[in-house]
């Protein structure tokens, strides 16, 4: 199968104020990656990630996505057309079920128009919930309250969510933050199996997933790409070495 | 279709049969109390798709009961027409001015959309008085007699009849609240909790959260229509006052007491609203200072309400 480019993104550039948050980034993942972006605190991951879901408006620059160029569109629009985005900050709904925090998810998959009186009852839209929530391990907590899930729970729930969406690209951002050693074991196959129907970007800081997950690395510092290519090249790269990994031993 | 949290729908049939048994139990004025609870509740039904369920706290809402009764009343008034029509003009009054000021209050969050509704609602209630020669200003408008009764399917309804009224009242308040039940309690309903939850999480669903509020915005403002419509109809006159800010407070105060977010809290907190209200204007003047202190309360230690605190202790259903 010939490489087909997903997502491409030209000059994309963020200013908070004076403070350049995304410089000029000029970025492409290929369908099928697992693509991991590191950097240090600060270094703009989660503003980019965000230009690219719509969450956050562009200064400038453009963003294609699946041979479109999206850059004007809403970000409910982006999530229809496939881009799936995970808060860094866990995000959910905190007096609602688990089950009924991705039926919400499964919900716009499955029952697009608000008031379409399409033929997807609630039980389909239960059915699928009950599936995302399974495959990241929250299978036997459907009906706890998801504000009173241990933290690491919560992040996995978040992943679900992302899931329920069957979206073209998952954008994880740092999701194993908070996760015992057992929960990343399992999220780790989680984001294999997933990959098999998925391309994933996933922002994370643990080393140890970077290094065992992706196929190809983007090293950002100060809101530009710093370096970029496969994980022995990043690892063997002085600059890299100086700016991110001296920064954070 | 199937139909999910059934307790809540036999709680809901419950009721609608106790409220029928009750006019039998009843004195003739508590008939009459009970029938100004059911369409006010009907109103705080209303208030509550938006404030309670979809978490958009208007001030505002007396345009909404007020464009039910002046869009009912004025066309009974000066066109004539059977009170059905009447009751679906105002109906429809509502229903528009609700979508038109969504589209613009909704640009807005928190407390400047409860200034804006606010605002617009005080541009309304001034255009009535502003506009009195026509609409009967604070004096009001007494409908003609002729506009005292009506016939709808061969069935002759007189309006100056308590029972006619109190049954008329309990149809409707049965029909919006078995269909707020089916709007609530369904897909639709997650969604408005899900905006009222989480905006931003439920934008990066992939849902326009400007159409569900929309929405939300102008079923709400319907029903308060369909309330204003039948208390107008009901005791033949229009008036200022039914616009006034006050209005919009009750609508708060009850959906508050009863709890918001609860399918039946507009109900429970109308009706021991207005009775006590009732009863205290009886015994002094300063009743209001009683509501306040009671409004205080109610926001300090029961924030979710009396449902909202069963439901959150006892009866996780009970939403
Ligand atoms: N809404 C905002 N307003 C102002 N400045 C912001 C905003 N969001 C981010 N920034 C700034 O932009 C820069 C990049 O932030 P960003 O969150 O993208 O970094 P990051 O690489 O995700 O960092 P971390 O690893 O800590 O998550 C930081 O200096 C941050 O303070
Ligand atoms: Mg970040």
């Amino acid at each position: 199968m010939a490489e087909v480019v997903l997502l491409k993104t030209k000059g994309l550039t963020r200013h908070f104020g004076g403070l350049k948050a995304v410089e000029n980034v000029d970025f492409q993942i290929k369908e099928g990656e697992i693509r991991a972006i590191i950097g240090p605190n600060g270094a703009g991951k989660s503003t980019f990630v965000n230009l690219l879901s719509g969450r956050i408006k562009s200064t400038s620059g453009s963003v294609e996505f699946a041979g479109e160029d999206i850059s004007r569109m809403p970000a409910h629009k982006r999530v229809r057309k496939g881009i799936a985005y995970t808060f860094q900050i866990t995000n959910i709904y905190g007096s609602m079920s688990v089950l009924e925090n991705i039926c919400v998810a499964v919900h716009n998959r499955l029952r697009p128009s608000l008031l379409s009186r399409n033929h997807v009852s609630e039980d389909d839209i239960e059915a699928e919930a009950a599936e995302a929530a399974k495959t990241v391990g929250l299978g036997d907590r459907l009906e706890e309250v998801a504000g009173t899930l241990a933290y690491g729970h919560q992040r996995l729930l978040e992943v679900a969510m992302g899931l329920a969406l069957q979206p073209k690209l998952l954008i994880l951002d740092e999701p194993t933050q908070g996760l015992s050693d057992s929960e990343i074991a399992n999220f780790k196959e989680v984001v294999r199996e997933v990959n098999k129907t998925t391309t994933v970007l996933l922002i994370e800081h643990n080393m140890d997933v970077v290094m065992t997950l992706a196929e190809q690395i983007t090293v950002m510092e100060r809101g530009t790409v710093l370096a970029e290519g496969t994980p022995d090249a990043i690892m063997n790269n002085a600059a890299v070495q100086a700016a991110y990994l001296g920064a954070s031993a | 279709m199937s139909i999910h949290n059934k307790k809540l729908f036999l709680l809901c049939l419950a009721t609608l049969a106790g409220l029928f048994v009750l006019q039998f139990l009843l004195s003739d004025y508590l008939v009459l109390a009970f029938t100004r609870i059911l369409i006010l509740a009907v109103f705080a039904m209303g208030y509550n798709v938006l404030m309670g369920y979809t978490g958009l706290v208007s001030l505002g809402h007396a345009m909404f009961f007020g464009a039910g009764v002046y869009g009912a009343g004025l066309s009974s008034y000066y066109l004539g027409v059977s009170l059905p029509v009447a009751f679906l003009a105002g109906i429809l009054a509502a229903i528009a001015l609700s979508f038109l000021i969504g589209l613009l209050a909704l640009r807005t969050q928190t407390v400047s959309f409860m200034i804006v509704t606010l605002m617009f609602s005080q541009a309304a209630f001034l255009l009535i008085l502003y506009f009195s020669e026509f609409t009967g200003g604070d004096q009001g408008l007494t409908l003609p007699t002729s506009a005292r009764s009506f016939s709808l399917f061969g069935l002759e309804v007189d309006m100056t009849s308590d029972v006619a009224r109190y049954n008329l009242a309990l149809t409707v308040f049965g029909v919006v609240l078995l269909g707020l039940f089916a709007f609530t309690q369904g897909p639709v309903g997650r969604l408005l909790v899900a905006v009222r939850e989480n905006e931003d999480r439920t934008r990066m669903l992939g849902f326009d959260t400007y159409a569900i509020k929309l929405l939300a915005f102008t079923v709400s403002g319907g029903i308060s229509g369909v309330a204003g419509a039948l208390y107008g109809l009901m005791f033949g006159y229009i008036g200022s006052a039914f616009a006034e800010f006050k209005i919009s407070i009750e609508a708060l105060l009850f959906t508050l007491v009863g709890g918001p977010g609860t399918l039946l809290g507009p109900l429970v907190g109308t009706g021991l609203m207005t009775l006590l209200i009732d009863r205290l204007s009886g015994v002094t003047t300063a009743y209001l200072i009683v509501i306040g202190a009671l409004l205080i309360v109610v926001t300090l230690w029961f924030p979710t309400g009396i449902l909202g605190t069963l439901r959150d202790r006892w009866l996780p259903w009970l939403k």
